[in-house]
C-alpha cells in the first residue's frame, strides 16, 4: 500500500514540523514526561523479569514515575499559551501548584516505599 | 462565604446589595448550622448524654484509649457525642460550596437547609451515635466537591486536595470504592459526550495517581487498592483518558484526519469497559434491600422534588451539574441494592431538590414580581435585576403540573428558552441591556393568582417536610438502644438494665475475667464494663462466634466445657421476656444455632424446631429446652409470676423448674433484661454427670447430639 505509507510519512512530517512550532519550555517538559514514561517501562520490564516481590516497592517505583508525568502533563496544559482555558493562570502558580503536589506524591511514596 | 454569583454584578449600587446579600448569606448558614445541631440534640434531651448504638462503642473505645487513657473519661464521652454534630455541622458548611459551584447560591443554602434535616442522614448523625459513616458521608461530599471545583479551575492545587479528601475518606468508611467508581464513570461519560477538556485530565489524572497511593497506605485497603476489581474501572479510565488526551494533543497539532479513527476505538473500548463493569457493581450487594416505606420514612418529600431537579440540572448541562445528576442516579440504584446505603443517597437527594425547590421560587417569585410591577405601571428597571435571574421552564412546568395549578393561560414556550448555559454571562448582559431579557421575561411569566398559589404550595410541602422530620429526629432515630423507654397509663418506664448489668460487671468481677456473650454485646460489654469478650461487633472469625454459638446451643455441660476452654468466667444474656423486649437472645437463638452448626455440624437447626416452628413452650423440642441458652433465660423465671409466661413470645414456657449444675446465677438485672452467669469451679464436673432435672416433661431424654465431642478438647 504505497499510498498509505505515503500518507503515514506526509502525517509524521507534519507532525514532525508542527511539533518543532512549540516553545522551548514545552520541550523540556516533554522531555521530561518521556523520560518518566520510559522509567516507568524499564522498572515493568524488569518486574516481568525479575519478579514483583517487594510489591510495594515496585508499586511506588512505577507509581511515582507515573504519577510525576501526569503531573508535568498538567503542568503543560496549564501553562502552554494555546490553551485559552487557562489565560487567567499566571504560570508561576501553575508552577507552585505542581510542585505542591509532587511534594505530597513523593511524600506519600517515600510512606509507602516501606 | 462570597460566593461568585454574589459578586458578579459589575454596578456600582449593586456592590452594597451584594455584600448585604453576603451577610445574608452567612447568616442563613448559620442559622441552618444551628438548626442541624439543635435538631441532633433530641436524644440527649429525651435520654442523656450517652453512646447509645452497638457499634459507637467500638469507637469509643479507640477514641478512648487513644487520647483520655485513665481521666476524663465524662468528657469523652461527651466529646464522642459531640463530635458526630460538629463534623456534620462542617459538613453542612461545605456543602453550599459544592452547590455554589454547580449551580447557585439561593440553590445550595436550600439544599443545605434540607440536608440539615434529612431523616436519613440524622439516622446516622444523631447525638451519641458517633459512628464513622456520620464523618464519611462528609468526606464524600467534601471529595465530591473538590472534584467539582477542580473540574471548574483546573488548578492542580484543587486536585492535590482532593486526592487527600479522597484518604480521608478512605480511612473513614469501606464506601470509599463508591467515589472511586463513580469519578471514572463521570469522567468517561464526559469522554464518550465529547465534553473532554483538559481540565477533566488535571482533575482526574493526578486523582487517580494520588488515590491509589493514599489508599494503599491505609491498611485496611492495602494492596487491593491495585490488587481487586473495584479499583480496576479507575485504571481503565485513567487509560483511556489517556488516549484521548493525546488524541486530541494530536489533533490539536494536525489536520483531523487522524482522530476520527481514534475516536471509534476509543467509544468502543468504553462500551466494552461499560459493560464489564456492571457485574462489578452488582457484586457490591451484600445486606438486604430497602423497603418502600424505608424511602418515604427517610427522604420523604425529597422524592418528589427530584425529578424536578434533574431537569433543570438538564437545561444547562454542564461538568458539574451532569455530575450531580450522575451521582443521583448511582446513589437510587445503590440504595435500592442496600439499604445501608440510603446514607449516601440522601445527599444526592438532598441537592437535587435544593436545585428545584430554589428553580421554583426563582421563577414564581420573579413573576410575582414582574406582575407587581406591571401592576403599579413601573418602569420596566424595577424588574432589571430579578430579570436577571435565569430562566428555569422545565421546573415550572414540574412544579406547577405537581400542584396542579398549572393554568391555561402559561406559556409553555420558555421549553426552547436560551439556557442558563451560563448565568454570570447572562446577568451581564442583563445589566447592560435590558431591552432583550424583558421581552424573554414576558414569556416567562406565570399569572399572579398561579404564582401565589404555587410559592403557598411550596411552602406547606416544606412544612411538612420539617414537620417529618422533626418527628424523625425526635421519635425514631433519638432512642438509644441501651436505654429503653416504655409509655404506659402511669407514665413513661426507663429500663436502663443493660448499663446496670454492665455496672455490675465492672465493679463485681476481676479485671482480667473473661465475659461471653453474642456478639451483639461484645462493644458494649468492652465499653461499659471494661472485661474481655470472646466475640464482639467486629469479629471476623466465623469459627471463633461459632463456637460461642455452640455453647449456647449445647446442654450445660458441654457448654460449660467449650467455655471453661475459652478461659470464660462469666456468661452474660439477654432476656426480655418479663418486660417483652423482643430483641433478646431467645429471638436471635436461631442464629446461634445457624451459625454454630455452620462449622460444628453437630449441631443441626431441625433439632431446635418442632415442625418447622421455633417455640420455647410446651411443644418446643427437648434439644431446644436443654440448651444452655434456655436455661440461663429462664432460670428461675417461673418464680416471678407463678406461670412463667413470657411477654414476648406471648406463652407459657416449656419447661419451667429445673436447676443449673455448671452455671451459677450471679445476677440479675432490675427488669430480668440481663442475667450474668458464672461458670462453677472444676471439681463440679463430677456432680454434673447426675444431670438432676426434677421436672419438665420431655426434659429427661437428653440428646445424644448434645454429648458430641466438645470441638475445642
Amino acid at each position: 500500500m504505497p499510498r498509505a505509507t505515503s500518507d503515514a510519512k506526509l502525517l509524521i512530517q507534519s507532525l514532525g514540523k508542527a511539533y518543532a512550532a512549540t516553545p522551548t519550555n514545552l520541550k523540556i517538559i516533554d522531555l521530561y514526561v518521556v523520560f518518566a514514561v520510559a522509567t516507568a517501562l524499564i522498572q515493568v520490564v524488569y518486574m516481568g523479569i525479575v519478579g514483583s516481590f517487594p510489591f510495594n516497592s515496585f508499586l511506588s517505583g512505577v507509581l511515582s514515575c507515573i504519577g510525576t508525568a501526569v503531573l508535568a502533563v498538567c503542568l503543560r496544559i496549564q501553562v502552554n499559551k494555546d490553551n485559552k482555558e487557562f489565560k487567567d493562570l499566571p504560570p508561576e502558580r501553575a508552577f507552585a501548584d505542581f510542585v505542591l503536589c509532587n511534594l505530597v506524591l513523593h511524600l506519600v511514596i517515600m510512606n509507602f516505599l516501606g | 462565604m462570597a460566593e461568585p454569583e454574589s459578586s458578579t454584578a459589575a454596578a456600582g449600587g449593586s456592590r452594597l446589595r451584594n455584600a448585604c446579600g453576603g451577610v445574608l448569606c452567612a447568616f442563613t448558614l448559620l442559622l441552618i448550622g444551628v438548626l442541624a445541631f439543635s435538631i441532633r440534640l433530641f436524644s440527649v434531651i429525651k435520654y442523656e448524654s450517652v453512646i447509645h448504638e452497638f457499634d459507637p462503642y467500638f469507637n469509643f473505645r479507640v477514641t478512648q484509649v487513644a487520647k483520655f487513657s485513665k481521666h476524663s473519661i465524662v468528657s469523652g464521652d461527651c466529646l464522642c457525642v459531640h463530635c458526630s454534630n460538629i463534623l456534620s455541622k462542617r459538613f453542612l458548611g461545605y456543602l453550599p460550596f459544592n452547590k455554589g459551584e454547580a449551580k447557585g447560591t439561593g440553590a445550595g443554602l436550600m439544599a443545605a437547609a434540607i440536608l440539615a434535616m434529612v431523616p436519613s442522614y440524622i439516622s446516622r448523625s444523631v447525638a451519641g451515635s458517633y459512628d464513622n459513616e456520620a464523618v464519611a458521608i462528609f468526606a464524600l461530599i467534601f471529595t465530591f466537591y473538590l472534584y467539582v471545583k477542580t473540574l471548574n479551575t483546573g488548578s492542580l492545587f484543587y486536585a492535590t486536595l482532593n486526592a487527600l479528601s479522597y484518604f480521608y475518606m478512605v480511612c473513614s468508611w469501606g464506601g470509599y470504592t463508591f467515589i472511586i467508581n463513580l469519578i471514572p464513570i463521570h469522567v468517561l461519560l464526559c469522554i464518550v459526550t465529547g465534553r473532554y477538556s483538559s481540565r477533566l485530565y488535571i482533575a482526574y489524572a493526578p486523582l487517580v495517581i494520588l488515590g491509589t497511593l493514599l489508599a494503599a497506605l491505609v491498611p485496611v485497603v492495602g494492596f487491593n487498592a491495585v490488587m481487586t476489581s473495584e479499583h480496576f474501572a479507575s485504571f481503565l479510565v485513567f487509560i483511556i483518558l489517556h488516549v484521548v488526551a493525546l488524541v486530541y494533543y494530536i489533533k490539536g497539532l494536525l489536520t483531523p484526519r487522524l482522530f476520527k479513527v481514534a475516536m471509534t476505538l476509543v467509544i468502543t473500548v468504553g462500551l466494552t469497559y461499560a459493560s464489564k463493569y456492571i457485574p462489578i457493581i452488582a457484586s457490591v450487594s451484600e445486606h438486604q434491600p430497602p423497603t418502600w416505606p424505608s424511602y418515604f420514612m427517610d427522604i420523604n418529600v425529597l422524592a418528589f422534588l427530584i425529578p424536578a431537579g434533574i431537569i433543570s440540572c438538564f437545561l444547562p448541562l454542564s461538568d458539574a451539574s451532569s455530575f450531580v445528576v450522575l451521582y443521583l442516579v448511582t446513589a437510587v440504584y445503590f440504595s435500592g441494592v442496600m439499604v445501608r446505603l440510603m446514607l449516601v443517597l440522601a445527599p444526592a437527594a438532598c441537592i437535587l431538590s435544593g436545585i428545584a425547590l430554589s428553580e421554583a421560587f426563582d421563577v414564581l417569585t420573579r413573576s410575582v414580581k414582574y406582575q407587581l410591577s406591571k401592576l403599579f405601571d413601573d418602569s420596566p428597571a424595577a424588574s432589571g435585576d430579578s430579570s436577571a435571574e435565569s430562566s428555569s421552564a422545565g421546573t415550572v412546568s414540574t412544579n406547577s403540573a405537581k400542584n396542579e395549578t398549572r393554568p391555561e393561560k402559561t406559556e409553555t414556550a420558555p421549553k426552547e428558552k436560551p439556557s442558563k448555559k451560563n448565568r454570570k454571562k447572562e446577568k451581564e448582559v442583563a445589566e447592560s441591556v435590558p431591552v432583550k431579557p424583558k421581552k424573554e421575561k414576558k414569556l416567562l411569566v406565570l399569572p399572579m393568582e398561579a404564582s401565589v398559589l404555587g410559592i403557598l404550595l411550596l411552602i406547606v410541602l416544606g412544612g411538612f417536610y420539617v414537620v417529618h422530620c422533626v418527628w424523625a429526629a425526635a421519635e425514631a432515630y433519638s432512642a438509644p438502644s441501651i436505654v429503653l423507654t416504655s409509655r404506659s397509663r402511669d407514665g413513661l418506664h426507663v429500663f436502663d438494665d443493660f448499663r446496670e448489668a454492665y455496672a455490675w460487671l465492672s465493679h463485681n468481677t476481676d479485671v482480667d475475667d473473661k465475659v461471653a456473650s453474642w456478639w451483639d454485646y461484645g462493644y458494649q460489654t468492652t465499653a461499659m464494663a471494661n472485661r474481655t469478650v470472646i466475640v464482639d461487633n467486629n469479629t471476623w472469625n466465623n469459627t471463633h462466634i461459632a463456637t460461642v454459638g455452640t455453647a449456647m446451643s449445647s446442654p450445660e455441660k458441654a457448654a460449660w466445657e467449650i467455655f471453661n476452654s475459652l478461659d470464660v468466667k462469666y456468661v452474660l444474656v439477654v432476656f426480655g421476656g418479663l418486660v417483652g423486649y423482643p430483641s433478646d437472645d431467645i429471638n436471635k437463638f436461631l442464629w446461634m444455632v445457624r451459625i454454630g452448626g455452620g462449622v460444628f455440624p453437630h449441631i443441626k437447626e431441625p433439632d431446635y424446631l418442632r415442625d418447622g416452628n421455633y417455640r420455647v413452650d410446651a411443644q418446643g423440642t427437648p434439644t431446644m429446652l436443654n440448651c444452655l441458652m434456655y436455661k440461663l433465660c429462664y432460670y428461675r423465671f417461673v418464680e416471678t409470676d407463678g406461670k412463667g409466661f413470657d411477654r414476648v413470645r406471648g406463652y407459657e414456657i416449656g419447661k419451667k423448674h429445673f436447676k443449673l449444675t455448671h452455671f451459677e446465677e450471679v445476677f440479675t438485672t432490675h427488669h430480668w433484661m440481663v442475667r450474668i452467669y458464672k461458670l462453677k469451679p472444676q471439681k463440679n464436673r463430677v456432680r454434673g454427670k447426675l444431670k438432676k432435672l426434677k421436672s419438665g416433661s420431655k426434659a429427661s431424654s437428653t440428646n445424644a447430639a448434645g454429648r458430641k465431642k466438645n470441638p475445642w478438647q
